[in-house]
């Protein structure tokens, strides 16, 4: 002990080093806040990689029992999917309709065929007269924008007469005022995102930017967005106003469409028929 | 005689630490240099000073310049490494019962002798200071950089000092 304490006095320089030292580093990281994070994060580093390790052995020590509840999911899921191709479980899409009882219901198809390039261009679609695809009948595009009409249909597939056909016709009308007109394609370019709003009365003020949506006369349901007005008055050769506009429906990427089934549409042209043409 | 040397050392003292706060404190180069030139009270304490008194000294002096710094601990540390440096250099330097001068100044222990101890003593103080301040390694060359034009302003203030209250002694 007293060789200790002798040998402690002699180098009593080194020990009260230490213990200053020790005291100095002390008050260093107890009280600025960056050296404090900094030894923190550090030992939080050191213990987070020694639990990493173990992890990871962890994990190899349980890849047996993994594997084989793996290949018990597998084998369920493709039972599954067995199941999945032969039946094609898509329905209708219900569109809750509050201030009358519902009157168009919209079916899901995929488009598998597509031109855009030619003057007179059609589509063909995966669905058919087995889910209630008739002639006539209104298609749209998923957000916004309609497509065309239903030509020809047979048991699973059916054409589409798109928008982009000398023939087509949509009854259109500009949002803000309600003015009627008709949506045709290709009347002066053939470009596929633009459209021409034709047989606008004269009286009504069209300008750039308006709105232009469908207006319930014909397969469409009323207020579908179609485009937006880019060209007022457009010059033809008619007493009409005419206009070009964007179209939102973009035909180049189109996926899948929405058929509009229309419930009372067999009703109304029964009723209509009624009426001789000479009458 | 023993009273003199105390009030000696605290005027140093006090003027010292006066003149790094208040105007050393805002001096530098670019971030780069940065002097402590109040380690000069450390080198300049008499020889005849307990171990104890010594470190107390130190780090009383360290956590006085931490307080107008803002910086808790690192000055005192840096103080206290200095105040090891010192006593380790003297002991080994010079024969103990052989001391006969007051303290280690310029004008007492020649130019070469106070040189490389002043250089030891600031060296080891700012590398301590330096790296505690910045506390990671990955900035290194930056810190040693930093920490290598500091000690030269320092040393060259020092000396400076020590050549404008030099008095030539019989030795």
């Amino acid at each position: 002990m007293r060789n200790l304490w002798i040998f402690i006095s002699r180098y009593n320089a080194f020990f009260l080093f230490i213990i200053f030292f020790i005291i100095g580093i002390y008050l260093t990281v107890k009280n600025n806040a960056y050296q404090r994070s900094v030894t923190l994060n550090s030992s939080n580093e050191i213990v987070g990689t020694a639990y990493e390790r173990l992890n990871i052995f962890k994990r190899y020590m349980n890849l047996g029992m993994v594997n084989d509840s793996l290949a018990a999911e597998n084998a369920k899921l493709k039972t599954h999917l067995l199941n999945l191709t032969t039946v094609d479980t898509t329905k209708d899409v219900k569109v809750i309709d509050t201030l009358t009882d519902q009157q168009y219901t919209y079916l899901a198809a995929k488009v598998i065929k597509n031109s855009i390039t030619l003057r007179n261009n059609v589509m063909t679609i995966n669905k058919g007269s087995l889910d209630g695809i008739k002639s006539g009948m209104a298609v749209i595009a998923p957000q916004r924008g309609v497509v065309g009409l239903v030509r020809d249909v047979s048991e699973h597939l059916a054409t589409i007469q798109s928008l982009l056909h000398k023939d087509t016709r949509i009854s259109v009308m500009l949002k803000k005022n309600m003015a009627l007109g008709s949506l045709v394609w290709g009347d002066s370019n053939f470009d596929i995102k633009k459209a021409l709003i034709k047989e606008v009365p004269n009286h009504i003020k069209m300008l750039v930017g308006d709105s232009v949506v469908t207006s319930g006369f014909g397969s469409f349901p009323k207020g579908i967005l179609v485009g937006r007005i880019i060209k007022p008055n457009v010059a033809t050769n008619d007493n009409f106003l005419s206009g070009e506009l964007n179209l939102f429906t973009d035909f180049s990427t189109l996926q899948y469409v929405y058929v509009v089934k229309d419930k009372r549409a067999e009703e109304q042209k029964a009723l209509e028929s009624l009426i001789k043409p000479n009458e | 005689m023993n009273s003199r040397i105390v009030i000696v050392n605290i005027i140093r003292w006090i003027l010292l630490l006066f003149v790094q706060i208040f105007l050393l404190k805002n001096m530098g180069f670019y971030d780069l240099s940065t002097p402590f030139v109040y380690v000069l009270f450390l080198l300049l304490l008499p020889f005849g000073i307990p171990n104890i008194l010594l470190y107390v000294l130190a780090f009383a002096t360290g956590l006085t310049l931490d307080a107008f710094y803002d910086t808790m601990g690192v000055h005192a540390t840096a103080c206290i490494v200095l105040a090891f440096v010192r006593i380790s250099f003297i002991s080994i330097s010079l024969n103990r019962d052989a001391i006969d001068d007051p303290e280690p100044s310029l004008s007492y222990m020649g130019f070469q002798w106070f040189s490389l101890y002043a250089l030891l003593c600031v060296v080891a103080h700012h590398l301590v200071l330096f790296f505690l301040e910045t506390f990671r390694l990955t900035e290194m060359g930056y810190t040693l950089m930093r920490c290598g034009l500091s000690c030269i302003f320092t040393l060259l203030i020092i000396l400076l000092v020590e050549f404008i209250f030099y008095r030539r002694t019989s030795r």
